[in-house]
């Protein structure tokens, strides 16, 4: 403890190495480049939703709500104002329920399949599932179309929500694998020496220790499909049209404030959910 | 009981136990069945039918019948190769912006944040909690003529540099090359943050510290070693970023403008409005093509064969 203090003393007479160092803007521009940056960084990818936030509060003078005119909290108290808004959220929200329930137990079946078995085409497979997530949207939204026009199956909700199930699949795999390749194997055996049987130790180790990692997935599902616009628009009809759809029709026509308030709501709900879920697990972790 | 129970465990800590291997058990087979089955009809046959169509002739009132006219691809590149090469550029000037705007990031949270890593994760994830289409729209208000930003480009001559580059052609910075760019560049800046921040955080630190035992300077020690055991990450990241921003037209729609068009806004436009079916087929074949043969060629390169 006594040498920590010294140098504090040391540096209150003023040394040359840091008084140089206060000094020369330089040297402290170059020690601290990568923390500027990363600061920089922070406000690169945030500052749009801040964006977002504050024009939800505005009253623009035209159909567009892209420059700041005037506060007021109308698209507040009236956020289904806008027309056939709530109708595209509505369907998103159970476009996004579905899909993730479908990617889910699809992903979290193949993923115990690849983290605890061998099996001949094991590596065919991963490729399989790997595909989807190195392929463009476009590629993907359009050659669904074609299967959809070839075989005259039409395109609308169920369409839509094929397709959701077979983008987030692959995400829910890799997910939900990663943390099953993170779990002791000794804590199964430890429950086989307790006598459990294999259903016993799957459903009471296994299951609840990868449970926050098919959770982790699930939600990365939901967020992907609520997200989509390319492949949701190449396999939509006039009266499928989702949020994102909306929000694109709108980008067109003039954009209702509601939007930037559906935008900030969602924002304030994932914190929410992820503070949350940070709070429960670290609550967790320490009472352990 | 319990104790000598747990003698055989205790004694041999290291051993891995190895996936169940069951006498040639059916349990895999049926639980990757379904998965599998969707993947193969809804994303491997789309693909087929897709190569299928590029290859028919006919019309939508007619009906197209497949006739192994290659041609159409001759036509399709010599009216979009520009599209084509522009997408790419794009994204993979996005891409190394990303990396740039990406590494110094990921390396603070991993070595620099202390406790404050995970509430940094969570602001790295949070522009996903608003709809990407809404916040790209924000960029409109931000990069709008009167705005700050703007202002500021103006008055530091940043905008006569991006103009020499040929980025902006008037005074503005919205619907130009340069919107469009730095709009792909933020859209795919979590994919590319994510997957370095989980190789640099697996770094022992104490190899670091073994290089600067052995006088490397923080420059030296980085270059020899922080940055080959990031190569995973930086390889992921700048896939992640590249594949999807070269197919990407929402950006180049929003913040660019009729010369900024990418190959995605083309694909999108000749299947929905023009419903040339064929050259759409033929584009988006070629696309998917062209990136599979540059990620091969990449990830050969950069030696790290083990992805997913």
């Amino acid at each position: 403890m006594a040498t920590a203090t010294e140098p504090t003393r040391v540096t209150g007479t003023r040394p040359a190495s840091p008084a140089r160092r206060r000094r020369n803007p330089w040297t402290w521009l170059r020690e601290h480049v990568v923390a500027i940056v990363a600061v920089l960084a922070f406000v690169y990818l945030l500052l749009p939703n801040v964006v977002v936030i504050i024009f939800s509060f505005n009253k623009p003078n035209g159909r567009f709500n892209y420059t700041w005119s005037h506060f007021s909290t109308d698209a507040w108290t009236n956020v289904c104002g806008a027309p056939g808004m709530c109708e595209s959220l509505a369907l998103s929200l159970r476009i996004g329920v579905l899909a993730t329930i479908g990617a889910t137990v699809l992903g979290t079946l193949m993923a115990f399949a690849l983290g605890r078995h061998r099996f001949r085409g094991r590596p065919q497979t991963n490729l399989l599932i790997f595909m989807p997530m190195a392929t463009p949207e476009v590629v993907m939204g359009s050659s669904l179309l074609t299967l959809f026009l070839n075989l005259k199956i039409p395109l609308g909700t169920t369409a839509i929500l094929i397709a959701h199930v077979m983008f987030c699949v692959s995400f829910v795999v890799v997910t939900v694998k990663a943390r099953i390749a993170g779990l002791d194997p000794r804590l199964e055996q430890a429950a086989a020496d307790l006598y459990a049987n294999e259903f016993q130790a799957f459903w009471r180790v296994t299951f609840p220790l990868v449970a926050p990692g098919i959770a982790a997935g699930a939600l990365l599902a939901f967020s992907l499909s609520f997200d989509d616009y390319i492949i949701t628009n190449f396999n939509a009809t006039t009266s499928s049209v989702t949020f994102p759809m909306y929000v694109w029709g709108a980008a067109q026509r003039g954009t209702p404030v509601q939007i930037n308030v559906i935008g900030t709501l969602m924002f304030l709900l994932a914190l929410a959910a992820v503070v949350t879920g940070q709070l429960v697990s670290s609550r967790r972790a320490g009472r352990a | 009981m319990t104790a000598t129970v747990h003698v055989p465990g205790g004694s041999m800590p290291a051993a891995p136990v190895e996936p169940r291997k069951r006498r040639a058990s059916k349990v895999p087979y049926l639980l990757l069945l379904p998965g599998v089955a969707w993947l193969l009809v809804f994303f491997v046959a789309p693909m087929i039918f897709l190569a299928s169509q590029s290859l028919q002739t006919g019309s939508i009132e007619q009906g197209y019948a497949l006739t192994w006219h290659i041609g159409t691809y001759g036509d399709a590149l010599s009216a979009f190769h520009s599209q084509l090469f522009r997408s790419f550029g794009y994204a993979a000037t996005a891409t190394v912006l990303g990396l740039l705007v990406g590494y110094p990031l990921a390396y603070t949270i991993a070595f620099k944040a202390g406790r404050w890593k995970n509430v940094l994760l969570v602001l790295v994830i949070a522009p996903f909690f608003t709809s990407f289409l809404i916040r790209t729209l924000a960029w409109q208000t931000i990069l709008s003529s009167d705005g700050p930003v703007v202002g500021f480009f103006r008055a530091t001559h940043l905008m006569d540099l991006l103009r020499s580059l040929h980025l902006v052609a008037g005074n503005d910075l919205l619907s130009t090359p340069f919107a469009v760019v730095m709009g792909l560049t933020y859209n795919f800046l979590p994919f590319m943050v994510l997957p370095l921040y989980a190789s640099l955080e697996r770094i022992d630190i104490r190899l670091l510290e073994a290089g600067g035992d052995l006088y490397a300077r923080p420059f030296t020690a980085f270059r020899k070693v922080t940055w080959p055991l990031s190569l995973p990450g930086v390889v992921a990241g700048t896939l992640l970023t590249f594949i999807p921003a070269a197919g990407d037209y929402i950006n180049s729609k929003l913040l660019g403008n009729t010369s900024t068009t990418m190959i995605g806004q083309v694909i999108d436009g000749q299947f929905l409005r023009v419903l040339d079916y064929p050259t759409a087929a033929a584009l988006s074949f070629t696309l998917m093509l062209a990136i599979l043969v540059i990620v091969a060629v990449y990830v050969r390169r950069a030696g790290t064969e083990e992805l997913v």
